[in-house]
């Protein structure tokens, strides 16, 4: 009973909390923070900042298509590739940042679109396989076409030097929190009009969607495409601060550890996103200092990765009822 | 000619490969409607613990023991201690669950090992016999059809003609039904689990010496190709994993031996949608495979 009237509160009501704040004035806010903190932080850690920024585009599309719409994506960091591989080869031509992330953008929209469409005909294992493969399969691509993307080594990304007044690590943050700022606040306006309510819906009960006139096919793909797009963003922004892009930058993990993200920062609210995107930055730190400590340089990295894997079976394990229970808005006294 | 030929028995070989992992695939699915996509990774870490063995024994075939024991091992402690209790309310539950433990596994295998490629003999000579000047088959090709012959085999015989056999068939089908006959489900599915992961570990040691050699991603195009030979064969239906695994190794040894091997994993991923979106029930299948 309760899960029915859940679902039938979801779907009349509009959530309670997310009308608390303007997402504009909140997003402005976050604006201010982010600059006063680049003008705190040392250089590292403004790098890292800029590092969550970027990582915040991502998650937040990821917790629209996984929490809003109950797809599983595993495909995200081969877009993600997709976008940096975009925005390395537009800049060695043409050298415009702004022209080449929204083109990159374009892009990886353009291949979220195709995914998509396949991805809103199959469920469950199914779609978790297709977009495992696509994890997989992707950065292999650069081997096989080795004249345009040169294979392992990569590409190097032309940038023009920072304004004057700057350093190189705020102008980093600066860029990557502006698109993120800008994710987010088109995130929340999508979401809490007709297309969030029809994602739900169509997350909560296809059938039941279908019967109320909503296309179930239309609201995936276009979930699926919102969330490439994002990924697309995020994948330029690592060009941007890595000034560089390679196959290895994007292995399956990364789209593991995409997911672990957006599961433990609860799925379906966008603060979820950032804690996430915050967490994807800390923990790897966290354990390269743990490395550095034990002097193992094997530690490093696979630390984070053990890391992160124990946490994805211990929540998931841990959550009565698996993923629908991480989501908001159907836990009773969350009103 | 001959070189169609000498490409239609390594794609046979490959075959033979993904068709036993695909049938570990589809045991377990068949048992708990999970795809474990853990599968490949456990493979993984039960190699390097054979290579391990061989390397300190001299002996690959003590590894090779001891990498079934680890699969059987591993694969009941994966059920015990983890699969049991996820919640079946969503197929994702498993689904992620199964993505942790890779995370896990490729983790602790980094940490113990390191990652870079680590040697990987084969245990026959992989130079193909020259017959009637044609070169067809090496011993270490008919060393894979042999074993994995043997396993269709052997599972084949557990499955029809064994009460254990009928015990975990049923356990699948109607669970709470045999409950009620006295069956022990959990036990079956443990059981399964375990079987399953040994046969992936037994195609982990035929693929790995055939592929660049030990790493902790070794496995994962291995796991898409066999995945999309499951598919192909409908998930559902051990014939049909095993029909699917040559369908999808001739392919590929077509698609490498004349496009080139750069191109093998887009063929994998091109295979995947247009079974996917074409025949999702598979070619083989009778039931409805596609509920989830």
């Amino acid at each position: 009973m309760t899960v029915v009237r859940d679902r039938v509160a979801t779907r009349i009501a509009s959530p309670p909390m997310r009308r608390r704040f303007s997402p504009l004035l909140v997003v402005m806010i976050g604006a201010a923070i982010v600059v006063a903190l680049t003008y705190t932080l040392p250089p590292f850690r403004t790098y890292q900042l800029a590092t969550v920024g970027a990582y915040l585009c991502v998650t937040a599309g990821l917790t629209v298509l996984t929490g809003l719409n109950g797809q599983l994506s595993l495909g995200h960091g081969a877009l993600m590739a997709t976008g940096a591989y975009t925005l390395a080869l537009w800049q060695n031509k043409f050298n415009l940042l702004v022209v080449g992330i929204i083109v990159a953008i374009l892009v990886t929209t353009a291949v979220g679109a195709v995914i998509g469409l396949a991805a809103a005909r199959l469920r469950g294992p199914y779609l978790a396989g297709l977009t495992l493969a696509v994890a997989v399969v992707v950065p292999s691509i650069t081997s096989t076409f080795d004249e345009t993307f040169n294979s392992d080594q990569g590409l190097s990304v032309m940038l023009n030097p920072p304004p004057e007044s700057m350093t190189n690590e705020q102008w980093q943050a600066w860029v990557c929190w502006g698109g993120a700022l800008i994710t987010v606040l088109a995130l929340a306006l999508l979401t809490r009009g007709r297309f969030g309510r029809d994602m739900r819906a169509v997350r909560d009960d296809e059938t039941a969607a279908r019967l109320a006139g909503i296309s179930v096919a239309r609201t995936q793909v276009a979930a699926f495409v919102v969330s490439a797009a994002c990924a697309g963003l995020a994948g330029a922004l690592f060009a941007v601060i890595a000034q560089s892009v390679s196959p290895g930058a994007f292995p399956l993990t990364l789209s593991l550890f995409l997911l672990m993200a957006i599961v433990i920062g609860g799925l379906g609210r966008l603060t979820g996103a950032l804690i996430g995107a915050v967490l994807l930055v800390a923990l790897p730190a966290v354990a390269h200092e743990i490395g550095e400590a034990a002097g193992s340089q094997r530690l490093e990295g696979n630390l984070a990765l053990t890391f992160f894997g124990v946490v994805l079976v211990v929540v998931m394990l841990a959550a009565p009822g698996g993923l629908a229970s991480l989501r908001p808005f159907k836990k009773k006294g969350h009103r | 000619m001959d070189r169609f030929l000498f490409l239609t028995f390594d794609g046979l070989s490959r075959g033979a490969v993904y068709a036993a992992f695909a049938l570990a695939l589809v045991l377990i699915w068949r048992a708990t409607r999970i795809v474990n996509f853990a599968q490949g990774a456990m493979a993984v870490a039960t190699a390097y613990v054979a290579y391990s063995v061989a390397d300190a024994t001299g002996s690959y075939w003590l590894g090779f023991i001891v990498a079934l024991v680890a699969g059987l091992l591993i694969g009941a402690g994966v059920e015990r201690v983890v699969m049991r209790f996820v919640d079946h309310s969503s197929p994702l539950n498993g689904v992620v669950v199964a993505l942790g433990l890779v995370l896990i596994i490729q983790g602790v295998l980094g940490m113990i090992y390191g990652n870079e490629f680590r040697p990987a003999p084969a245990p026959f000579s992989r130079d193909a016999f020259n017959i009637g000047g044609v070169a067809l088959l090496s011993r270490y090709d008919l060393f894979v059809f042999a074993a994995v012959g043997a396993v269709v085999v052997l599972l084949t015989l557990l499955f029809t003609r064994t009460p254990t056999g009928l015990r975990m068939r049923a356990a699948a089908f109607a669970p709470d039904v045999s409950r009620l006959l006295g069956v022990p489900v959990g036990g079956m599915l443990t059981l399964g689990w375990a079987l399953a992961a040994a046969v992936g570990s037994l195609a982990g040691m035929l693929v790995i010496p055939t592929e660049l050699g030990l790493h902790p991603t070794a496995m994962d195009i291995v796991f898409i190709s066999a995945f999309t030979a499951a598919v192909l064969g409908g998930l559902d239906s051990p014939i049909g994993a095993v029909l699917g695994g040559l369908i999808v190794g001739l392919l590929l040894s077509y698609i490498s031996g004349y496009l080139g091997a750069t191109v093998a994993p887009m063929a994998v991923l091109a295979l995947l949608v247009v079974v996917l979106l074409s025949r999702p029930d598979g070619l083989f299948s009778r039931s409805k495979a596609r509920t989830a």
